[in-house]
């Protein structure tokens, strides 16, 4: 059995994508980091890939609002594509900027008769913010999250807050088992609504989260292994693209 | 048409920007604005009808669910908003010519959705209560807006287009020698801003009455401009005759004779086991890292642009150093950056501070965002620094910024060849930062705001991160012969750099351009923010300008390194100017300088003493001292994953020394970096300042678990006015200082870079003349290498029943400490650097740590023994009880009784460190040490308080929560 395929999909600005590429290999799984000019001209680039992964960083500069520039540039160039690429079975994930994109996109929460369903605003401590948090899974459909209720990851990010339209659409979402990434009581680093810290698709499929689980592969990630963890213990957040590569192989 | 969209949150309880316009205007006491709400406004001109504007809103500038609109032709009514008690509309939008970093994504992003060629200005609108305009615009001028980048506008907008000017075309600019008298060629230099002296007008005179013609603007600008203090280093390299404490010295050329010089020796002296590739030569300086890789590292100023325009000038500041690692060699991936701020204190009265100056508080939160939003951008983790506080920093702060680079060994070396083809790449030339390299080299005054304006630049970080992307894939096919960064000077620095033995033929008029408009003088030496300059063979160009495409960066050939050894200027097939490259870089004349140094008064101790425990509260939230957490959140310091110690760490988030990232992931090896800094000593003894800084930076990797034969230092010199011999003397001291420890701890200086006339000049009230210099101040910066980052050391205690160690001798050096800042005492000892015993404790820390028993490990600097011990136990949440009487200290003569255990405490002898040794370790741990001074001073405790026994028994008793209380205070008041 061949290792599953990631395609670790880059634009101007992304800058989380070499990490995440270790993440995935270290995982298990195979690579490619691809330009999304690159994809738009051959999107057969995908064809070969079962995981795809939006990472981190700043797209466009995010000058006008986060992941905004990107979404729109995935939604007119590469719509098509990208639900193809789920349709038939793929697995896709936001990290960070990756998710602040995917929300925009409608891949992940399909718009209702409303409009978006939610959408990512800025911390309500009005700045950027760079510390670990602790996280409980929830549960439910989430191809990357299967076994696991407790981890701790880092955050970084000025516009993580989590808003969604109207609490009865909330409701729905969280019934569908579809906000299944929480901060832990306490630890909410933007206001997020009901802590939500990543949310999915009705499949579980499609995924996109706040925190960097690919910062936390290795315990030497966290900020108090020193003495206290075996250095090349994995990090939890390993665990997810671990997931994500035994459901594709 | 210019139509105006104003996008606005729909609650807005979430405004943050009405909050601080609320708060700002409370506490400066500015206006009667109790409640404000602002916009995100954007001015989109082009061919656009009502429903294109609308939908270019609702599908990108305003988000559906958190946010409304209104889209209308720029002045209109509908725009001027609709809450009755807020009916004052104020604008705060760039001048025009200042970059636009959100303008110009926007029109890219217009251009995905079908109308290329908009034009895109980005504001800030704001709402006020009812007020006269004059009093909205003193509000907005305070509080909202900087007028060296901003306009202010109160009321509806009148602009009715954003474009104007046309293409510039060829005028010939004599500017005639000939016949000026020293008064007027001195006049000549100041009005044009070229920072050139007489002596070197003379040379310049002279060198074209051979050519028998005057010279052009764009001759004499680029002479200015390579022969400014900022691009060539004139005061450092010249010959000086020294009169200092040990006689009299004279140097040929202070930096070669000092600084490089025991680099050299310590080179000739490892040989074969030399470990540096390529230093003082480039961009940055480049050592060994493993099998397949170099590193390099530089730490840059930005002092001057930081003064007028923080945000914009620590941006643009990080973004030079950033492309410095970018242009070295074949070019390195940055991976690390570093920034230390020297200001004002927080608490300066409003009273003291001179017209012009921005006020500290606002400055170092203007500095510390433009860092953060530039390297968060990046994508490069800010992972060390520092905060320096001292009233000589008010008119003039200072502004360091550092990046590491990494690169596959053998792409050090680089050099143009004759037909290379000129080839610049990244953002495109504007008139911004014109003069940045003659006017960083000028001293500032009250008014260098509007006469420096232009001399700011703001940063487009998405154009670096674009352009690091091409560069670095580019460099893999060795596209490429050379390349370096137009930092100061722009193009003709750049390319006059990278031809220097060659020469070039530039086409000025290929250069692309923001704007129409720019002269061939403009062009030549704006200093455009993100542009590299490669060399490149016209084979490979093809190839090279395919992969700029793909990665959406813009790549022009504007020219041919020719071999003639002439550079050439033309517009459009016309010469513009014509300079012979040795003259441009050796034709400077070369002054001696005078430099005088006498050590001032000692100052014996005098003593107000207080307890123990109120002290180390009091001396936790000294602003030197206090957590810098406030910053180093707002950087991300773990993107690129390979963070291993952290800037803030442990179980209680305490402060780290040296930080730790690998160098590849997934590899072992690291790479440890360390800053010191003692700035309060350069007016004591500069000598010690320089030494004590170092060591300190030193200190700082050998405690994170750096191997001390393996310790790469750079110098940042940052002076007053060195045309003052007084002032130039304090300066050579440094520099010898340098040299000796760089001997004395076997650690070579790769890199550097000066930044002097670093003075504030204004008129008091009563009519005068006043002037401002900084401390001298040098920063040192400390590169080591660490062979398995799985045996990193961290501060943070951790086990109950560990011993405390503390290595090295102390003494009562209280002069210029933290205890004499916090008022406990005046003068005393200066703290003194013996190199032969700092040097033995490194050794010997670093072999108890690679015998396995050190768990945690601290050097000692600001605050002493004590606050090193406090900042242990912050960060392992763990109590700790300390005997001063076991302190291994030599203070005959000096202080006793209360006083003794205060300046045991708090005295700040160099080069001591404090460590966790298990009871099991002891044994190994005192074999480890040899014959340095060392004692168990302490042992650590399950209940997390910190007891501190005196020399006399007595005990007092603090927690770590009031302590971590303490520590946190500052950083709470800028939250």
């Amino acid at each position: 059995m061949l290792a599953p395929r990631a395609l670790i999909l880059r634009a101007p600005g992304t800058n989380c994508d070499r990490e995440t590429t270790h993440a995935f290999e270290r995982a298990g799984g195979i690579a490619r980091r691809v330009h999304v000019r690159a994809l738009a001209e051959r999107p057969a680039a995908a064809d070969d890939c079962q995981i795809l992964c939006i990472p981190g960083g700043f797209s466009y500069g995010d000058d006008i609002a986060s992941g905004r520039i990107l979404a729109l540039e995935l939604r007119t160039r590469l719509g098509d594509v990208l639900r193809r690429f789920r349709d038939r079975g793929g697995l896709v994930l936001g990290i960070c900027n990756g998710f602040q994109v995917l929300l925009q996109t409608g891949l992940l929460l399909e718009d209702t008769d409303g409009g978006r369903q939610a959408t990512m605003a800025h911390n309500t401590c009005g700045r950027f913010v760079d510390r670990w948090v602790r996280l409980e899974g929830r549960g439910g459909p989430c191809v990357f999250l299967q076994g696991l209720d407790a981890l701790e990851l880092p955050v970084a990010h000025a516009e993580g807050r989590f808003v969604v339209r109207s609490a009865a659409e909330r409701s729905a979402l969280e019934a569908a088992g579809q906000l299944p990434l929480r901060y832990a009581a306490g630890t909410n680093p933007n206001g997020s609504e009901a802590d939500v810290a990543g949310a999915c698709d009705p499949t579980g499929r499609v995924f996109g989260l706040m925190p960097h689980p690919e910062r936390f592969v290795v315990a030497t990630q966290h900020p108090a292994w020193h003495g206290r963890l075996d250095p090349d213990q994995p990090g939890t957040g390993l665990a997810m693209f671990v997931n994500a590569v035994r459901a594709m192989s | 048409m210019l139509w105006e969209v104003d996008v606005t949150l729909r609650d807005a309880s979430f405004d943050h920007a009405a909050g601080e316009v609320v708060a700002g205007a409370r506490v400066l006491g500015v206006g009667d604005c109790t409640a404000a709400r602002t916009a995100a406004g954007w001015l989109v001109e082009g061919d656009l009808s009502r429903s294109d504007i609308e939908r270019i809103a609702a599908t990108l500038l305003a988000d559906p669910v958190s946010e409304t609109f209104v889209a209308a032709e720029a002045g209109a009514a509908a725009l001027d908003g609709t809450a009755s008690d807020l009916p004052t509309v104020v604008h705060v939008l760039p001048r025009p010519g200042v970059t636009d970093p959100a303008g110009l994504t926007a029109a890219e992003a217009i251009a995905m959705l079908g109308h290329p060629g908009v034009v895109v200005r980005s504001l800030r609108k704001y709402w006020l209560p009812r007020m006269p305009a004059t009093e909205a615009a003193g509000l907005a001028r305070r509080l909202l807006a900087n007028e060296a980048i901003h306009d202010v506008v109160v009321g509806p907008l009148a602009i009715r287009s954003l474009t104007g000017g046309g293409r510039w075309s060829f005028v010939r600019h004599d500017v005639p020698l000939e016949g000026l008298d020293d008064d007027a060629l001195a006049q000549l230099s100041r009005d044009r801003c070229l920072a050139l002296t007489v002596a070197e007008l003379h040379a310049v005179r002279d060198h074209f009455r051979g050519l028998v013609r005057d010279p052009l603007e764009i001759e004499l600008e680029t002479i200015a401009q390579t022969w400014s203090e900022h691009c060539c280093h004139k005061t450092l390299t010249s010959p000086v005759e020294h009169e200092g404490p040990a006689g009299r010295v004279r140097y040929a050329n202070l930096l070669k004779e000092t600084v490089f010089a025991a680099t050299q020796d310590i080179r000739r002296r490892r040989a074969a086991a030399d470990w540096c590739v390529s230093v003082f030569r480039d961009n940055s300086g480049v050592v060994r890292f493993d099998g397949d890789h170099d590193i390099c590292v530089k730490v840059e100023t930005h002092n001057h642009p930081s003064a007028i325009e923080p945000y914009g000038g620590a941006a643009t500041g990080l973004g030079g150093v950033i492309r410095d690692v970018l242009g070295t060699g074949l070019a390195a991936r940055p991976i690390a950056n570093l920034d230390v701020f020297c200001v004002a204190p927080p608490d300066t009265p409003a009273a003291v501070i001179p017209p012009g100056v921005i006020p500290p508080r606002r400055l170092l939160a203007g500095v510390v965002a433009g860092v953060r939003d530039y390297g968060n951008r990046m994508g490069i983790p800010t992972i060390a620094g520092a905060v320096a506080y001292d009233p000589g920093y008010l008119g003039n702060p200072l502004v360091f910024c550092g990046t590491v680079g990494i690169m596959p060994r053998g792409r050090a070396e680089a050099r143009a060849e004759p037909g290379d083809l000129v080839v610049v790449a990244g953002g495109r030339t504007g008139r911004d930062g014109i003069h940045g390299a003659t006017f960083s080299s000028i001293e500032l005054t009250s008014d260098s705001e509007s006469q420096s304006g232009g001399a700011v630049q703001i940063g487009h970080a998405i154009n670096e991160k674009t352009l690091t992307d091409f560069v670095l894939l580019a460099a893999e096919e060795r596209l490429f012969h050379a390349i370096t960064d137009c930092g100061a000077g722009g193009l003709s620095s750049a390319v006059g750099e990278m031809g220097v033995d060659l020469g070039a033929e530039v086409d000025l008029d290929r250069v692309p351009l923001k704007y129409d408009g720019l002269s061939a003088t403009e062009v030549w030496i704006s200093e455009a923010q993100e542009r590299m300059v490669l060399a490149v063979p016209p084979a490979d160009w093809p190839q090279l300008a395919r992969i700029a495409a793909a990665e959406g960066v813009e790549a022009t050939a504007i020219g041919t390194f020719t071999g003639s050894g002439r550079l050439v200027l033309r517009w459009q097939g016309e010469v513009a100017g014509e300079l012979d490259c040795r003259f441009l870089h050796d034709g400077r004349p070369r002054r001696t300088l005078h430099a005088t140094y006498a050590p001032p008064p000692e100052r014996p101790a005098t003593w107000r003493p207080d307890g123990l425990a109120a002290t180390l509260r009091t001396v936790l939230a000294q602003p030197d001292v206090a957590s810098k957490e406030w910053i180093i959140r707002q950087y991300d310091h773990e993107v690129q994953g390979a963070s291993v110690t952290k800037p803030l760490l442990g179980l209680g988030g305490g402060p780290a020394d040296g930080t730790v990232i690998r160098g590849v992931l997934g590899r072992e090896r690291g790479i440890v970096l360390g800053v010191g800094l003692r700035h309060r000593l350069g007016h004591l003894d500069p000598y010690q300042m320089a030494a004590g800084g170092i060591v300190e930076a030193i200190a700082n990797v050998v405690a994170a678990g750096a191997d001390p034969d393996r310790i790469a230092l750079l110098d940042n010199f940052c002076w007053g006015d060195t045309r003052s011999p007084t002032t130039l003397g304090p300066l050579v001291e440094a520099c010898r200082a340098c040299h000796d420890m760089a001997l004395a701890f076997d650690a070579p200086f790769v890199s550097g870079k000066d930044s002097l006339n670093n003075v504030f000049a204004w008129t008091a009230a009563d009519g005068t003349p006043r002037e401002l210099s900084i401390p001298p101040t040098l920063l040192a910066t400390a590169l080591g290498q660490v062979a398995d980052v799985g045996r990193a050391i961290s501060p943070d205690i951790k086990r109950v029943g560990s011993r405390l160690v503390i290595v090295g001798r102390s003494r009562p050096d209280t002069a210029g400490s933290q205890l004499e800042l916090a008022g406990r005492v005046t003068g005393g000892r200066v703290p003194t650097v013996d190199a032969a015993a700092c040097r033995a404790s490194v050794e010997a820390v670093a072999r108890g740590q690679r015998a396995g028993c050190v768990l945690a490990c601290h050097d000692l600097s600001d605050g002493g023994l004590a606050v090193g011990l406090a900042e242990m136990a912050i960060g392992g949440q763990l109590g700790v009880r300390l005997r001063l009487d076991a302190v291994p200290f030599s203070g005959e003569g000096g202080p006793t009784g209360a006083v003794l255990d205060l300046a045991i405490a708090f005295g700040e002898s160099p080069g001591r460190f404090l460590c966790e040794v298990p009871p099991e370790g002891e044994q190994a741990f005192a074999a480890a040490m040899g014959d340095v001074p060392w004692a168990v001073v302490g042992k650590v405790l399950a209940e997390p308080v910190v007891d501190l026994v005196g020399t006399a028994g007595g005990v007092e008793r603090v927690t770590v929560a009031e302590l971590a209380t303490a520590w946190r205070s500052l950083a709470e008041e800028y939250s």
